[in-house]
């Protein structure tokens, strides 16, 4: 045996699969990057030690996504079956180790059996024996080892129980292979025979797999010529795939049965079983079920928009502290401000998410690893199906109004694809809290500070109402993508409800490190470039103008008549208007003049693409106001003095003006960070665009509409 | 008569299926013809169902669950 060795781990979904994966290798562990798929798949490493040579091995575990059979359903499903039945994926293992639910065997032993006829050395875990015991199974270990003719090692993985023994075994691996457990060659000898002429697969049930696959034969790493080889035995023989597939599962079951009644005896009644159910009563009841639910959604929006507050806080400040050290560090000058403004900026613009994504993935965890995520599904499916939604998107979509960012990557718990990419695409409509120093400066220019009916304050009533907005804009865009969106794809609602029971909390804390991870390195990298790049925009320009803005108030004349702190706010002022952002909102101004926006507004929206509060403090920036003192109300008294240049007697942020901003703020795509999230999460470039497209279209015409009505 | 027509807490034993696709996915996880099938219960508002089949529950869409022929069996819910 080699000094190194590749693992794969595969296994239902529901069987242990994580938990065992995170004992094998802790924290030694990364994200694997399969192209074109939105599912993750690790790896980790872990060392083995030789029982009888004493020598230790270092092998890499890839963690293969859950799974019930090698077929995959739909081109996300695809990582379990291209990884094994290709014999030149760069994943392809040496060893794979099935993990199965030991109380559940027969639909495990599926699974298991498919992999130990494509003739791959096989480890088979069975998992969760203690619950065997409880449910008062018995199973016939060695006996099952015998028949299937790979190592059978019981294991609970929760608690680490035969761990070592399991470790040893996979030197044990590689036996004499079985016959197949059913005859597969015989299903379709020609084509089979042909298929395995063309790529060096060692057994007819990978070729059997391969012929089953077709749409998934080009993400295979042999090249074109065979390919079209494979498709041209196909049709010269004929195969009919899911005919096949229907005679192979029925033979395989057939075969299953039998091994189980050799090998397992059953003594006494499930008792977990009724456990669940009992709490089931409660958790899917008609009333309390909801009551539940939404209490956890209510927990979930509190930790994501005010417990991870405190945190945020100290990350800011953090930065702020460290980018004055760089500033007096370093000479004044380009990299300086490079560091500070472009890199700087970048690099706290991503940290500060980690808390909310932090607490966000603990809720999720727990939620998914009780068993609790599939009721709610069962719960809500029925609503959210209407909106071309998954039951599950409501967790995003509530996470959502806290923050877009963590709330996309939530979405991976939606299976569906076209569920999840919907979910994706709908939820930075949702208000998040980066639009409400926005939204609070805007309202309270138009809104006056009063109350109805001595309780009801309109400045908040008319916040609601914007929540409210990005609520109903969010399910209608979802509804009307539904009809848009076209997938030849199935979907499957079918899931398992798993038996209630306690999360592991080491699962839980992997899950949080791992998102948190993902997020830093993945989505970090798109952010940092963006955050150089707005940099660099608003902060140079013609050289020329530069020049000029600097000579003029070196004259005394300029100067005298204000204060030192007015003149620097003045420089910066006129030098973000003279700088390309500048250039670029004066080239935008006819576009958005119909909208009642200006060029100041104008750059006001591209530096928005940051994030967008920084809304404010670019209009603090373009109207002196000094970034001293960049509160509300002196930003707001300022606007509403400036007056329109056309017309001095009117106010230029007249309420129609105020209104098309505020609507433009609750619909257009200004944030950098959600767009490196999205990209990361669908692995395209396709779907954060076409987002960006459709939602600054929605801003214009609302805006549009809202400023010529009023105006 | 359709899986969907079951009443909650009636045991069906399933005959056959109407869509292969379906089947396919219903049968990987352990939906198999001759397998006692038990409506555990409806969600509040009338869709999916919950199914108990050997050994698991398994919830799916009525209109998945119209796929899935049974021949209705004596109540001996266990």
């Amino acid at each position: 045996m080699q000094d190194r060795i590749r693992i794969a781990l595969a296994g239902n979904p529901n069987s242990g699969k994580s938990t065992l994966f995170n004992a094998l290798t802790g924290l030694n562990q990364k994200v694997a990057n399969f192209p074109g798929v939105t599912v993750d798949s690790k790896t980790g490493r872990c060392s083995l030690r030789n029982p009888s040579t004493g020598e230790t091995i270092k092998a890499e575990i890839i963690d293969l996504p859950g799974t019930y059979s090698l077929y995959p359903k739909s081109p996300d499903e695809r990582i379990p079956f291209q990884v094994l039945c290709d014999p030149d994926d760069p994943s392809h293992p040496d060893i794979v180790v099935v993990i199965a639910d030991a109380s559940n065997l027969k639909r495990s032993l599926f699974l298991c059996t498919q992999i130990i006829d494509l003739k791959k050395p096989v480890v088979l875990a069975l998992n969760m024996m203690d619950l065997v015991r409880e449910k008062g199974l018995d199973i016939d270990v060695e006996g099952l080892s015998k028949k299937l003719g790979v190592p059978v090692v019981p294991i609970v993985a929760s608690r680490r129980e035969g761990l070592e023994i399991l470790k040893k075994s996979i030197f044990n691996a590689e036996r004499a292979f079985p016959d197949d457990f059913i005859d597969i060659h015989q299903l379709s000898p020609c084509v089979l025979s042909g298929i395995r002429e063309v790529v060096k697969v060692n057994s007819s049930y990978a070729a059997f797999q391969i012929a089953n696959n077709l749409e998934i034969i080009p993400y295979f790493s042999i090249n074109q010529e065979k390919k079209d080889r494979i498709t041209g035995i196909i049709r010269e023989f004929g195969f009919d795939a899911s005919k096949l597939q229907v005679q192979e599962t029925l033979e395989r079951y057939k075969v299953i049965s039998s091994i189980i009644n050799e090998f397992v005896t059953h003594r006494e009644i499930a008792e977990k079983r009724r456990i669940t159910e009992r709490i089931d009563n409660v958790l899917t009841h008609r009333i309390w079920g909801y009551v539940f639910f939404f209490l956890n959604l209510f927990l979930i929006f509190q930790a994501v928009f005010s417990w991870s507050s405190y945190p945020m806080e100290g990350i800011q400040q953090g930065f702020t502290w460290l980018s004055g050290l760089v500033r007096m560090a370093l000479p004044a000058g380009i990299l300086n401000d490079l560091l500070v403004n472009g890199i700087l900026a970048g690099i706290s613009g991503i940290v500060v998410f980690v808390p909310q994504i932090a607490l966000l993935f603990m809720f999720i965890a727990i939620l998914e690893d009780t068993g609790y995520m599939s009721r709610v599904s069962f719960l809500m499916d029925r609503v959210m199906k209407k909106f071309g939604l998954s039951g599950r998107s409501l967790i995003p979509m509530v996470s959502g109004v806290a923050c877009a960012v963590p709330a996309i990557m939530s979405a991976r718990t939606i299976q569906n694809r076209k569920e999840r990419i919907l979910t994706i695409m709908v939820t930075p409509l949702m208000s998040c809290s980066a639009r409400i120093p926005v939204y609070t400066l805007l309202i309270s220019m138009v809104v006056p500070d009063r109350m109805i009916g001595g309780i009801i304050n309109m400045q908040g009533l008319a916040l609601m109402l914007l929540y409210l907005t990005g609520f109903l804009a969010a399910i209608g865009a979802a509804w009307v993508m539904k009809l848009l969106i076209k997938t030849r794809e199935k979907s499957y609602f079918i899931m398992e409800m798993p038996v209630y029971r306690m999360p592991h909390w080491t699962n839980v804390g992997h899950t949080m490190i791992e998102k948190v991870k993902v997020f830093l390195f993945d989505a970090g990298k798109i952010i940092v470039a963006i955050s150089v790049i707005l940099w660099v925009l608003s902060s140079y320009g013609p050289k020329k103008k530069f020049e000029m803005i600097n000579q003029k108030y070196t004259y005394p004349e300029a100067i005298s008549s204000m204060p030192p702190a007015e003149v620097s706010n003045h420089i910066q002022s006129e030098k973000l208007e003279a700088s390309y952002a500048g250039i670029m909102g004066r080239w935008m101004e006819p576009v958005i003049k119909p909208l009642g926006f200006d060029w100041k507004i104008g750059i006001a929206l591209l530096t928005s693409f940051a994030a967008r509060e920084v809304f404010v403090g670019t209009m603090a920036t373009l109207y002196s106001v000094g970034s001293t003192d960049v509160s509300t109300a002196s930003i707001r008294d300022r606007m509403m003095q400036e007056k329109d240049p056309a017309d001095n007697t009117r106010n230029r942020y007249s309420p129609a003006v105020a209104i098309s901003l505020i609507l433009f703020y609750a619909f257009a795509m200004q944030c950098m960070s959600t767009v490196a999230v999205v990209h990361r999460e669908t692995k395209s470039w396709k779907w954060p665009l076409l987002q960006i497209v459709y939602m600054s279209g929605l801003a214009y015409l609302a805006s549009l509409c809202a400023y010529q009505v009023l105006s | 008569m359709k899986l969907s027509e079951l009443p909650v807490g009636k045991t069906g034993v399933i005959i056959s299926f109407t869509d292969e696709a379906t089947s396919l996915k219903l049968m990987e996880m352990g939906c198999l013809p001759g397998e006692k099938i038990i409506v555990e219960r409806i969600a509040p508002l009338g869709d999916p169902i919950a199914v108990s089949v050997s050994g698991y529950m398994l919830s799916m869409r009525k209109e998945e669950a119209s796929t899935v022929l049974v021949s209705p069996a004596e109540n001996i819910k266990k």
